[in-house]
């Protein structure tokens, strides 16, 4: 359903690239009245390899719950996930996740709570320290690895969580809202950093957003859910070339596509 | 004695701030000094003044008098060793069992079915009121003090554990499951740290219930320690020297209080510590 022609190369996915591949998934809640609540109707979609992907849609539409199946922490009702040509049953190694909220263990300092996947995974975690303090690094976070998350700025802590999702290197990153809770500016900021750390890692990057020119700003492709039961009703694909600044808000291209979502999600009764 | 409630050990704002209102500053102490001395002062004059029979109601200064003998030149001191071991292993016990039952409830379904009714039809029942059968069945010396202070101090260790797993934040519960974490590493990792609080809530709770049960058993026929010592004073109707073993029972309880609020500002370090009431 591109509503522009592709002109970027990166964007350029062929079907046979894709490396999250989603067919009719669909999910229902049993409730104790007997008819089970359907959140999300049949659900079909492709992701190629190295793309970032946006999906943006009203409060309660679905989105938290695909992004928790492709987690591995929702089990469809019905339908198949692949990732990387395999069924998905689980909890993937393959696959980071970036909350909403940083959830950082208080316990632990920054450099060992980035580097719990890896004891989690029963990695070696000499190999993966190294990695370690160069995304912390990235994210500006040198010199704070031996702190506790109570020291951090809600910011830095958010970034903590993205390093933290990076460090076992996967090969997909699933982030649900994780700069809502920000402020406008260390948002902005926030997605500078995504994109540079997206431009240097590579990853297949599946983001869920309640912000329209978040989304375009950062994506190859936005998805628009529909309301609650979710579906997605419609795939735009974003040709500006990166890397993007912050300014190339302004392009003309880019409040095209902005101004096309908004007016789809407010005629589908708004976004919130 | 209520202490079997799970004791909230939150981490909320409104806690904190609640805290530390109660908490003492610096100042107060003046405040509180000066209470002792007009209640202590008052107390002398009174029995003084008005006559008392020291039998009914001692003067400060004889049941201070009555402490200095029974610690300098009496059996106080090796009285208290025996109390004390009792609390400390009964206390040891309970902490044990309650930690590693509670575990088990709350992570083993079967176990949870099986068990957690009886744990809380238990919780209301009077577990003091076992401490003379408890000495029937096993004797008259340490074992069953120890056994009455494990009955007493294993229930708010057990539902505080229960209550601090079964209240681990999902979100962190999700974080760590979406790394791969099957249940033993989740547990370990994530939900018994979280539940830290709570626990130590529950041993804070535990530890001077542990000291009741042990005086307690003690009085239902011992050969040593303070509750056997305070028997011995009241069949001579010395009761200053009664006085003077609950004043060295007071301060032991609140010793051993304190010493679990300065292990668990060590091991729970990033939750702000605030004393819970024992609930006794």
């Amino acid at each position: 359903m591109s509503t522009m022609p592709n002109t970027d190369v990166l964007s350029e996915p062929t079907i046979t690239d894709s490396l999250i591949t989603i067919e009719q998934v669909t999910l229902a809640y049993p409730t104790a009245t007997g008819a089970p609540v359907q959140a999300l109707r049949p659900i079909d979609l492709e992701i190629a390899d190295g793309t970032f992907v946006s999906l943006v849609g009203p409060s309660g539409c679905g989105k938290s719950t695909l992004l928790k199946i492709l987690a591995g922490l929702l089990r469809q009702s019905e339908g198949v996930v692949h990732l990387g040509g395999r069924e998905l049953s689980g909890p993937s190694p393959d696959v980071g996740v970036v909350f909403q909220q940083p959830v950082l263990l208080p316990w632990l300092t920054i450099v060992d709570n980035v580097l719990l996947p890896i004891r989690v995974q029963k990695r070696n975690v000499a190999q993966y320290r190294d990695r370690a303090m160069d995304l912390l690094r990235m994210v500006g976070l040198d010199g704070f690895e031996k702190r506790y998350p109570s020291e951090l700025s809600g910011g830095m802590q958010q970034r903590a969580g993205i390093v933290r999702a990076l460090v076992p290197n996967p090969r997909i990153l699933l982030m649900d809202e994780p700069f809502g809770a920000l402020d406008a500016l260390t948002r902005e900021r926030m997605n500078d950093d995504l994109q540079r750390i997206w431009s240097e890692e590579r990853k297949t990057v599946f983001f869920i957003t309640h912000s329209i020119p978040e989304a375009v700003y950062l994506s190859d492709r936005v998805l628009v859910m529909s309301e609650r039961p979710g579906r997605i009703v419609a795939d735009f694909s974003v040709d500006i070339e990166r890397p993007r600044r912050l300014d190339a808000t302004g392009d003309p291209r880019f409040q095209q596509t902005a101004t096309t979502i908004r007016g789809l999600l407010n005629a589908r009764g708004g976004i919130d | 004695m209520s202490a079997n409630i799970a004791v909230r050990a939150g981490q909320g704002a409104a806690r904190e701030r609640r805290a530390a209102r109660r908490r003492i500053v610096p100042g107060d102490w003046v405040a509180v000094i000066a209470t002792f001395v007009v209640v202590v002062g008052a107390w002398e004059a009174i029995v003084r003044i008005g006559d008392v029979s020291e039998i009914v109601l001692p003067p400060p200064s004889m049941i201070a008098q009555s402490l200095y003998d029974g610690l300098v030149h009496g059996t106080f001191l090796a009285n208290l060793r025996y109390t004390l071991t009792e609390t400390v292993l009964g206390f040891l016990i309970a902490a044990v069992l309650g930690i590693g039952l509670g575990a088990l409830v709350s992570e083993v379904r079967w176990i949870r079915r099986a068990i957690y009714p009886y744990i809380v039809a238990f919780q209301t029942v009077p577990k003091i009121a076992l401490a003379p059968l408890l000495v029937i069945w096993f004797g008259f010396g340490m074992t069953s003090k120890v056994i009455v202070a494990v009955t007493v101090a294993f229930f708010p260790i057990i539902v505080n554990t229960i209550e601090g797993l079964q209240n681990t934040d999902q979100q962190r519960i999700d974080m760590i499951r979406a790394m791969g974490a099957g249940k033993v590493e989740t547990f370990r990792r994530v939900k018994l740290p979280s539940a830290l609080p709570y626990i130590f809530a529950g041993l804070d709770a535990a530890i001077v219930l542990s000291l009741l049960g042990a005086v307690v058993g003690e009085f239902m026929g011992a050969r040593a320690g303070l509750g056997n010592q305070i028997l011995t004073f009241n069949a001579v109707l010395d009761i200053s020297g009664s006085f003077a073993v609950l004043v060295l029972l007071s301060l032991i309880g609140y010793l051993l209080h304190l010493v679990l609020v300065l292990i668990q500002r060590r091991v729970v370090f990033w939750t702000k510590v605030t004393s819970t009431s024992s609930g006794v």
